[in-house]
């Protein structure tokens, strides 16, 4: 019968322990309050029920009450608060040597793209035990990614990068929601996260594809002409863009900012809006001529010149995998 | 406006005819009048407040774009506009004074006064408005904003959708700013009207003053929209 | 129900005074507009209350069968605008508020009665463009209107709802302003700010946010209509725009809403307790200062609705501290109601019953919040039907249980006569039952994650046993809902007569005949005694004898 009739959700991340304890706990705190409170209520409502001669008894109230009754829950929710930020902080900070994925949403569906190459709709595989980040945006309107087994959620915008990551602990296949209303067909805005085994997930990937996300932008790279101004040399008429990525630049106005996702979105799509400090605003927009994927790919390359010894050639195998982590040996090509 | 019973006099000859039935006190009306006004002002700081906190944070963010819109704003009409607020603003206080002290001509003259410096904004703003639709700066299917260059950076041309946000606030600000003069001169219109019936003695001119709280509002709301619309990053 | 002498002869009020539509339509009582209040009101509760059963019946099988996706997201939309602008913010203030705050501290009417019903007519403006929009296709956008999906992608009456609700907003300051007015101007002489009703502070707490923060949400509203006519890309990030800024400047007013909505019927449970309980309220300073500090750091809290949007997770951190803050005095004033109970002698007519079932939703939707306010948990439960269950319980289990308590027990002196004791308290009984029906099993569908607005969730068919409970119980609370309308109706023609003050109730309302006359008090009425003097009065009634059960 429970399995049509569920109480408690599944639990396959590293992350769903977390919430659940945290949840449990508030179960917990506002059970005993609610039964602290009911109690009260009943009792005196039957004990000083009205008695003909019995007159009510006037109290003004009491400061040493109202203190341990403000300052009392405060403390809890205080715990509650530390406790739920620690959470927040654990969900919301992808580890250093995660694989990553690209998340296309639009209206309405799911476009999911592995760094490696690997090209889904509505169904995401991933490895068991390993760490997953996400980087997202949207075609259109807001959407949200939304795995329940995971307890991980984050709104999809349009515009920009978001970004989310699970580590998932049991082989099945999950739910996937939109849990941001998208329009007529929110709710089919639906899919799945197929956790697999390590040895089948070498198998799927080994299914084939164009090659990683990042050679795949170093074609695009070549087709639009950016090879002319980024050289790998210092003689371009744009910033040499090996290394850059995830360390801090200085811009024309004196500002400092980290390269990261977004960064280098916007630079691709606005490339007046921040620019590098020694350098000239002369970079035309790709607004408009560049697709969201083919965006992904860019990024993924520029972040691919980044990772240690990043040789053209090098920098393919190393895009999900720098300083020889775990996840090199699965990159089956 | 929450001033408009105070319009409507009852005549049961037993007390002053302005006072209305659900008052105890003339002072217990005016006080209520005049604090009625006050938190209606609040509300309209909140109203403008939404669209100043909107401005701030694209400004912060396309601050050169915003530089270069501002730019191409007629900064002489927009500050001969401020001259005619604050003379305005002048006469609402004479005008006032005169009620005061019971000199029905001048209180009259300093309303017509107030009116057509509310009328002069109104048509200055006209010709501004005019400008931009010309040079085809409406947001909208038309607008238009290539190759303007950013002040300080002569090789950098501000981005025309970022400038349109520009020119969006621009017009909803100054346009709701121009409602609510249109409003003013409807509550002056009133405000005339009532004095030249020789309703308001040194006695009794609540109206006046809440009207012309109203009015300051107004043109306390110009005051940081000049600034902040038209002077963006000028220097002489 | 307590009995007392009734005249005989129909003495004149503020009902028969004046006959005609047209004294109706163009009356400036503060009285008769809150019936002007009241029937519009119902009449958008039954429109909202008939989405709200159609979106259930949807949900009863997992396909979308009964109604398609896109009118499931109308249907779900013009519940929540319906049910939050057009019923749930004008419920109590415009109806109660209007009718009893002038009684309640001794004056002839409000401040500006002309404003008051001009509040009114642009309520009713607004009514009749959104009925407009219903009728004309509908808006798909969520109450919540999110860009860029109204502003660009929409293709039903985004603009004609939004601009319904920008007049029926200015109905709702207009409200608040002659509330804080009148609060602050009219009282009569010696009712000092501590003597005054719990009623009025609340209600003074509540207008305070209608002043200050309805105008953000009708600024939001003209930028949302702009953008979508002139695509100006203020909020929309393909022209430059942030759709984040929309829901910052949205939940800006949109959360304290929430207080607009739940403060005055905490207000109206206090005066029940009080009078049922023959007591003073316990802590009284206490729960007049917890009204107004809700009012404030319901400012401070607005982005806990976007902890998953994509702000900065330090944003996140501080919004869920201030989220906290907010909470002490909510638990501040039902610690207080349930010490008021202590060594009371109390009686189970049917506003009691009402505030007993406040009590018991309010604290369950309260402690909810305290899951949605963590972080962490937030996270998996924020969109889900865990939220819908959550605010149900204070916007229909809270709010409502006020609304419908004080309906009761202001009723014989809104309209001179009795309701019928019993279908009221057994109302009160369906409605309870109901609600946890209805409601209780979506707490735990939205932990298992089924995500709200969903017309069909055929590929989930394990959430369909407590959608059933859900639906099953949302029929039990629709009856619920339409008893105490009938009896009302009923009473009103056939209902004994109500005397001046049938539960011997103290505060100024209860000195006036009933129904009071037009100008309320004869005399200005000096307040020398405390609010919830019950022991006077209780003293000089002793020898009245009370019937209960």
């Amino acid at each position: 019968m429970f399995d049509n009739f569920p109480l408690w959700p599944q639990r396959a991340s590293s992350m769903a322990g977390n919430v659940d304890a945290l949840f449990i706990f508030l179960l917990i705190v506002s059970g005993l309050m609610t039964l602290l409170i009911f109690t009260a209520i009943i009792y005196f409502a039957a004990r000083y029920r009205y008695r003909k001669g019995v007159p009510a008894e006037q109290i003004e109230g009491s400061i040493p009450l109202e203190l341990s009754w403000s300052l009392i829950p405060l403390g809890v929710f205080m715990v509650i608060f530390a406790w739920g930020a620690v959470v927040y902080f654990k969900g919301r900070t992808p580890p250093r040597d995660s694989t990553e994925v690209y998340v296309v949403a639009k209206q309405w569906m799911w476009k999911l793209e592995h760094a490696e190459g690997q090209r889904e709709i509505n169904e995401l595989h991933v490895p068991v035990g390993r760490d997953v980040k996400l980087i997202m945006t949207s075609q259109d309107v807001i959407h949200s990614f939304f795995v329940p087994a995971f307890r991980m959620k984050q709104d999809v915008l349009p515009g920009r990068y978001t970004v989310a990551w699970f580590h998932a602990t049991k082989p099945g296949t999950y739910h996937l929601f939109c849990a941001e209303y998208c329009g007529t067909q929110h709710s089919g805005m639906i899919g799945s996260i197929v956790v697999m085994e390590p040895a089948q997930y070498e198998a799927w990937m080994s299914g084939g594809t164009g090659g990683p996300l990042s050679a795949t932008g170093e074609k695009i790279f070549a087709e639009l002409g950016c090879v002319t101004c980024h050289r790998s040399d210092t003689q371009g008429r744009g910033p040499n863009l090996q290394g850059v990525f995830g360390k801090p630049v200085q811009l024309e106005d004196g500002r400092m900012l980290t390269a990261d996702e977004n960064y280098v979105r916007e630079s691709i799509l606005d490339p007046g809006a921040k620019v590098v400090k020694g350098f000239k605003p002369v970079m035309p927009t790709f607004q408009g001529l560049v697709s969201e994927e083919q965006l992904n790919a860019l990024v993924a390359y520029v972040k691919s010149q980044s990772q240690p010894g990043a040789g053209v050639a090098k920098a393919n195998a190393a895009v999900t995998a720098p300083e020889g982590a775990p996840g090199k040996g699965n990159q089956v090509q | 406006m929450s001033d408009s019973q105070a319009a409507v006099p009852h005549h049961d000859g037993l007390h002053n005819p302005a006072l209305l039935h659900h008052f105890a006190t003339e002072e217990q009306q005016r006080d209520s009048a005049s604090f009625g006004m006050w938190i209606f002002l609040a509300t309209e700081v909140m109203f403008f407040g939404g669209l100043f906190c909107a401005y701030l944070i694209y400004r912060r963010w396309y601050f050169g774009d915003f530089a270069a819109a501002s730019k191409s704003i007629n900064a002489a009409l927009g500050a001969t506009n401020t001259a005619v607020l604050i003379c305005s603003s002048l006469t609402v206080v004479l005008a006032i004074w005169a009620a005061q002290t019971a000199r029905r001509g001048l209180m009259i003259l300093m309303l017509v006064l107030t009116m057509l410096f509310g009328v002069a904004f109104l048509g200055i703003k006209g010709i501004e408005y005019k400008d931009k639709f010309e040079e085809h700066h409406v947001p909208g299917v038309s607008f238009s904003f290539d190759h303007q260059q950013i002040p300080g950076h002569p090789d950098q041309y501000a981005n025309p959708q970022h400038a349109q946000i520009f020119f969006a606030l621009y017009f909803i600000m100054t346009g709701l700013h121009a409602l609510h003069m249109v409003v003013g001169l409807g509550i002056f219109t009133w405000l005339l009207w009532m004095a030249w019936k020789g309703r308001f003695t040194p006695h009794y001119h609540t109206p006046l003053e809440i009207g012309g709280l109203y009015w300051h509002f107004v043109d306390i709301v110009w005051i940081y929209l000049f600034p902040l619309l038209y002077l963006i990053d000028r220097h002489p | 129900m307590a009995t007392a002498t009734v005249p005989s002869v129909e003495r004149e009020n503020y009902l028969n005074k004046h006959y005609g539509v047209e004294s109706w339509l163009l009356t400036t009582d503060h009285k008769r507009i809150a019936l002007l209040y009241l029937i519009s009101i119902t009449f958008f509760f039954f429109i909202g209350g008939f989405f709200a059963l159609l979106i259930r019946l949807e949900l009863l099988t997992p396909a979308s069968d009964l109604v398609q996706a896109d009118t499931y997201n109308k249907l779900f939309t013009m519940h929540g605008q319906v049910m939050v602008f057009f019923f749930l913010i004008p419920s109590i203030p415009a109806v109660l508020g209007n009718f009893l705050i002038p009684l309640m501290i001794g004056a002839k009417d409000l401040a500006f009665p002309r404003v008051n019903l001009l509040s009114w007519y642009l309520y009713i403006i607004g009514g009749i463009m959104m009925v407009h929009c219903m009728l004309t296709g509908g808006v798909d956008t969520g109450w919540t209107f999110y860009t860029p999906f109204s502003t660009a992608f929409s293709n039903t009456k985004v603009i004609e709802a939004g601009l319904a609700i920008f007049v029926a907003g200015f109905s709702s300051i207009l409200t608040g302003l002659n509330f804080v007015v009148t609060i602050h101007r009219m009282r009569a002489p010696g009712l000092t700010w501590s003597r005054l009703p719990l009623f009025v502070w609340a209600h003074y707490a509540t207008s305070i946010i209608q002043i200050l923060g309805t105008p953000v949400v009708a600024i939001t509203l003209v930028l949302v209509v702009a953008e979508r006519s002139l695509h100006l890309g203020i909020f929309d990030p393909k022209l430059g725009g942030d759709p984040l800024l929309f829901q910052h400047l949205f939940w800006f007013y949109s959360h304290p809403a929430v207080y607009i909505m739940i403060l005055p019927s905490m207000g109206v449970v206090t005066e029940i307790i009080a009078c049922f309980s023959r007591k003073r309220i316990f802590g009284y300073s206490f729960v007049a200062l917890s009204s107004i500090a809700i009012a404030v750091f319901g400012f401070l809290v607005w982005a806990h609705h976007m902890f998953v949007a994509g702000i900065s997770v330090y944003a996140a951190l501080i919004f869920s501290l201030l989220s906290y803050s907010v909470a002490v005095p909510s638990a501040v004033k039902v610690f207080n109601w349930t010490a008021t109970l202590y060594k009371g002698s109390i009686r189970y007519d049917a506003p009691m019953l009402y505030a007993f079932g406040f009590l018991g939703l309010f604290t369950m939707g309260g402690l909810t919040g305290l899951f949605l306010a963590a972080l962490g948990v937030d996270v998996h439960v924020t969109d889900t039907y865990f939220v819908i269950a959550h605010f149900h319980y204070i916007m229909v289990g809270g709010a409502l249980m006020g609304y419908l308590g004080g309906m009761h027990f202001w009723w014989p002196k809104i309209s001179g006569k009795l309701y019928p004791e019993g279908w009221a308290r057994l109302a009160a009984l369906i409605v309870f039952i109901g609600f946890n029906l209805t409601f209780f099993p979506q707490f735990i569908l939205g932990y298992l994650g089924m995500p709200r607005r969903y017309a069909d969730y055929s590929h989930m068919p394990e959430f369909q046993i407590l959608n059933v409970f859900s639906t099953a119980g949302s029929t039990v609370l629709g009856v619920g809902y339409l008893l105490p309308m009938i009896y009302f109706l009923w009473s009103m023609r056939y209902g004994k007569p109500a005397p001046d003050n049938p539960w011997n109730a103290a505060g100024l309302e209860w000195k006036t005949p009933s129904p009071p006359t037009t100008y309320n008090f004869e005399e200005e009425p000096v307040v020398t005694w405390e609010a919830y003097n019950y022991d006077e009065i209780d003293k000089g009634h002793k020898e009245e004898v009370h019937v209960v059960g």
